[in-house]
């Protein structure tokens, strides 16, 4: 009667895909840099195009540097989007983090201007949490009023600070752009994050949480979960993960700008819900997000390498997202 | 006396997967005739009326009005035909004001106003907001509406629910006479006094099917609760014969003048550690209003709760749960996280607390996970998600959370609805196992004859109030339910 594909060994493939959302993700990130690779011979492995090597280095570290605040930010999303949330103030967040830490850097030194720039995030966070979790306004509107009032103060904190210079602070820089074996030194900050994240949504009792209040907030309740706590840790700790890739991009870019991490926002919720993580909460992946931030850097690269005029770039890259989520979707079955 | 019936709806069945609705029933309304539709719980009462209005569609059988069959699964078609049903909840729009309300459904606002004045509301506004009026002035309003486009059949679903008793006696009056008009009115309610004081004819189905038809004269009561009741089948025998004896002078629960407006206005009893109290209600008399209350959901609007003898004041469940009081819901989506596993369903109240944010107690967990679904004897084949679990597995696992923490005191609102007949044989044993352990039961059942299966004693809530606590062993099933509409042994209910 119905067109459904009802054969068994599908549907096993399809179960076994959403149990595993990580493989068809890099089958397909493996492909893109296929074709990659066939529209610059010798970009990705170099002896093609007569140089030493079979994978280039000097590319692949590239691609990692550039993706590791992308993933971090992603690390926001997944988490607020477990809770069927959303957070919206991690560009500015990020972009706050990294313009105090340069201009306090240059009067009170790196350490305190650290501090302060996280201290920044937590203000933000604490302010967001209470209202997602007391006030109960949608995360949405929260996120993207906090957002917005921290771009305000941003403005009015320049016009402050405006003769001091800035200073990019010396470990940053060495973090941001320095290279160990080739790779990008980030990976000493990303890869404890990465793991830490990874226990936090599977081995702790607040990870579980995130999962439940997503799932069924009823049901959490009835289990004597008293869900404000939980969402005020949960933005908190997202605010402070945007605070922190703040630092680590401006040690990247190595300037600053009112509006330096804001266009990571988008790619990270993009990076999020390529990775295998519902917007309507319950299911979710920081792994599959690592790997969508990938996606979303080679997507980049390619779009660049074709030198589109940045308009089709742009709408471009919004086709390929929704593409990429449908297609996904469809192989794995899950919403 | 015309010879077509103004509605006769006959042989009419419905199924919902594998579970039969209805197999048979039957419902005839003359000219001026008011026919009352009565059944227990899960008869088919529902499902039945949901056909008559057109909401839901037979799977066989016919509803004809006036001789025509008029409409098939369309509530605007069974309105244009000349039925207007009243339903229990209000079916107002509350960000409308009563104007706008009568023009989504044609209502001539004078007729309205005319029967709003009858009906005995005062000087209200049209341009008044539904949701700024009483429950009992909208209960108004929609009979009012319905009155007003001159039906041929008015049909009342528990209409007079949420109403003062002046007002009762005020839609009555004007049912009546709207009857003698010529009027058909299908009457479902739990209500004896009123049915014998309004209705001509009572209906009563059971399991599905129409067992009798009766005329309305003194003592049909008894015959009508011998029809609901009918034969049973066997869903298994006490396993306890002897009630366990308090076996503590404090009551582990103790509530007094409990209330909780407008659901219940008056519930006191004890529970006693070591005991299975029965909660005999029939739909709607404040039982799911006063499990809430008491596991922290909603507060009391007055009265007091003791836990051991000390005050308790709930602000959320787990103000309820950090004095041992532990809550199975009756609709289990309420309970469980669909799409998570067996474990972490089982395991969520262990991570609740703050204090317990941190790294799972891996060990801890996969012992006391072990105990509950052994316990239980739950199929863990489709473990990695609840939702993939057959009904009764799901409701083992609602239990079984709580069995992992330790029971003390379990409210068990409706754990057997929808479940099958081999799941219910395991409940009853642990349910008094756990009493037999200490624990303190608290247990909702909407299926009569588990009250002496499961219970020591049962508190009888009718219409808000504890009317009645009965000894659950040795109570039959029609002593349960004539109590359960209010009948008490020296006739005249409530």
């Amino acid at each position: 009667m119905s067109m459904d594909t009802t054969d068994p060994t599908m549907v096993r493939f399809g179960r076994y895909l959403r149990d595993n959302p990580i493989i068809p993700l890099l089958v397909f990130l493996i492909l893109m840099i296929a074709v990659l690779e066939v529209l610059r011979p010798g970009i990705v492995t170099p002896f093609r195009a007569g140089r030493d090597g079979l994978i280039s280095t000097f590319w692949v570290g590239n691609l990692i540097k550039f993706a590791i605040p992308l993933a971090m930010l992603a690390a926001c999303q997944v988490l607020t989007m477990l809770t069927a949330g959303i957070d919206l103030s991690v560009g500015v967040v990020a972009t706050v983090s990294a313009f105090v830490c340069a201009t306090l850097s240059a009067i009170w030194g790196v350490t305190p201007a650290v501090l302060i720039a996280l201290s920044a995030g937590l203000v933000v966070g604490v302010v967001n949490g209470i209202g997602v979790g007391l006030v109960r306004v949608h995360p949405l509107i929260m996120t993207l009023g906090t957002g917005l009032i921290a771009t305000g103060c941003l403005q009015v904190y320049q016009r402050l600070v405006i003769n001091a210079g800035t200073e990019i602070p010396a470990l940053l820089a060495w973090l941001g752009t320095g290279r160990t074996a080739g790779m990008p030194n980030g990976l000493f900050v990303f890869i404890p994050f990465a793991l830490f994240i990874l226990w936090l949504m599977r081995y702790t009792g607040f990870g579980r949480l995130l999962f439940a209040l997503g799932s069924n907030e009823q049901a959490a309740k009835l289990s004597g979960v008293r869900a404000w706590q939980v969402y005020l840790g949960l933005y908190v700790l997202s605010s402070l993960i945007a605070a922190l890739a703040g630092l680590l991009y401006l040690g990247m870019i190595r300037q600053t700008s009112l509006s330096l991490a804001n266009p990571l926002l988008l790619p990270s919720v993009a990076a999020a819900v390529i990775g295998g993580t519902s917007i309507f909460g319950g299911r979710g992946s920081f792994a599959g997000a690592i790997v969508g931030a990938l996606i979303l850097r080679v997507l980049d690269t390619m779009l660049t390498l074709m030198q589109m005029p940045e308009g089709a770039r742009t709408a471009l890259f919004g086709l390929i997202i929704l593409a990429v989520t449908a297609l996904y979707v469809r192989i794995t079955g899950t919403r | 006396m015309s010879s077509t019936p103004l509605l006769d709806a006959s042989d009419v069945a419905k199924s919902f997967g594998a579970v039969r609705a209805l197999t048979n029933a039957h419902l005839t309304v003359a000219e001026g005739e008011i026919v009352a539709l009565m059944g227990a719980n899960g008869a088919g009462k529902s499902t039945f009326v949901k056909i008559i209005t057109g909401a839901l569609k037979p799977d066989a059988g016919q509803v004809l009005i006036r001789g025509k069959q008029a409409f098939v699964g369309s509530p605007a078609e069974a309105r244009r035909s000349g039925l207007v049903p009243v339903y229990q909840e209000p079916s107002l729009i509350p960000d409308l004001d009563v104007s706008d309300n009568l023009r989504l459904t044609d209502t001539p606002v004078d007729q309205f106003q005319n029967w709003v004045t009858e009906l005995g509301i005062e000087g209200l506004k049209l341009s008044a907001m539904i949701g700024d009026l009483p429950l009992a002035t909208l209960r108004i309003l929609d009979l009012a509406r319905a009155l007003a486009v001159e039906p041929d059949v008015l049909l009342l679903d528990e209409m007079t629910a949420a109403l003062p008793t002046d007002l009762v006696e005020r839609v009555l009056k004007t049912v009546r006479r709207k009857a003698n008009d010529g009027m058909g009115v299908i009457y479902v309610s739990h209500r004896f006094t009123e049915i014998s004081e309004l209705c001509d004819r009572a209906t009563v189905l059971r399991d599905g099917m129409s067992v009798g038809d009766l005329d309305i004269e003194p003592g049909v009561e008894e015959r009508v609760v011998e029809l609901m009741l009918g034969q049973k089948i066997d869903i298994g025998t006490r396993q306890i014969l002897q009630a366990n004896e308090p076996r503590a002078k404090t009551p582990r629960l103790s509530i007094k003048s409990l209330a909780f407006e407008p659901s219940f206005s008056d519930v006191s009893f004890d529970l006693f550690p070591g005991e299975v109290l029965g909660v005999v209600a029939l739909e709607g008399q404040g039982q799911d209003e006063l499990f809430e209350v008491l596991a922290g959901f909603d507060r009391p609007s007055s009265g007091s709760m003791e836990v051991d003898g000390k005050p308790v004041n709930f602000a959320h469940p787990a103000d309820a749960i950090a004095v041992g009081i532990t809550f199975v819901p009756g609709d289990r989506s309420d309970a469980l996280l669909a799409q998570r596993s067996v474990k972490e369903n089982i395991a969520l109240p262990f991570s609740a607390r703050l204090n317990n944010w941190g790294p799972i107690k891996l060990r801890h967990e996969r012992d006391r996970v072990a105990y509950a679904v052994e316990k239980l004897q739950i199929d863990t084949r489709a473990q990695g998600e609840v939702q993939r679990l057959s009904g009764g597995n799901q409701q083992k696992v609602t239990i079984g959370r709580w069995l992992a923490t330790g029971v003390e005191t379990l409210l068990l609102f409706d754990p057997t609805r929808g479940i099958d007949v081999r799941t219910k044989r395991q409940i009853y044993p642990l349910v008094r196992e756990l009493a037999d352990q200490g624990a303190a039961v608290l247990f909702y059942t909407s299926e009569l004859e588990e009250i002496p299966l499961a219970c020591d004693r049962a508190v009888v809530i009718f219409n808000g109030r504890v009317v009645d606590v009965i000894d659950a062993a040795d109570a039959d099933e029609q002593t349960l339910m004539r109590a359960a509409y209010g009948l008490t042994e020296t006739e005249g209910a409530a």
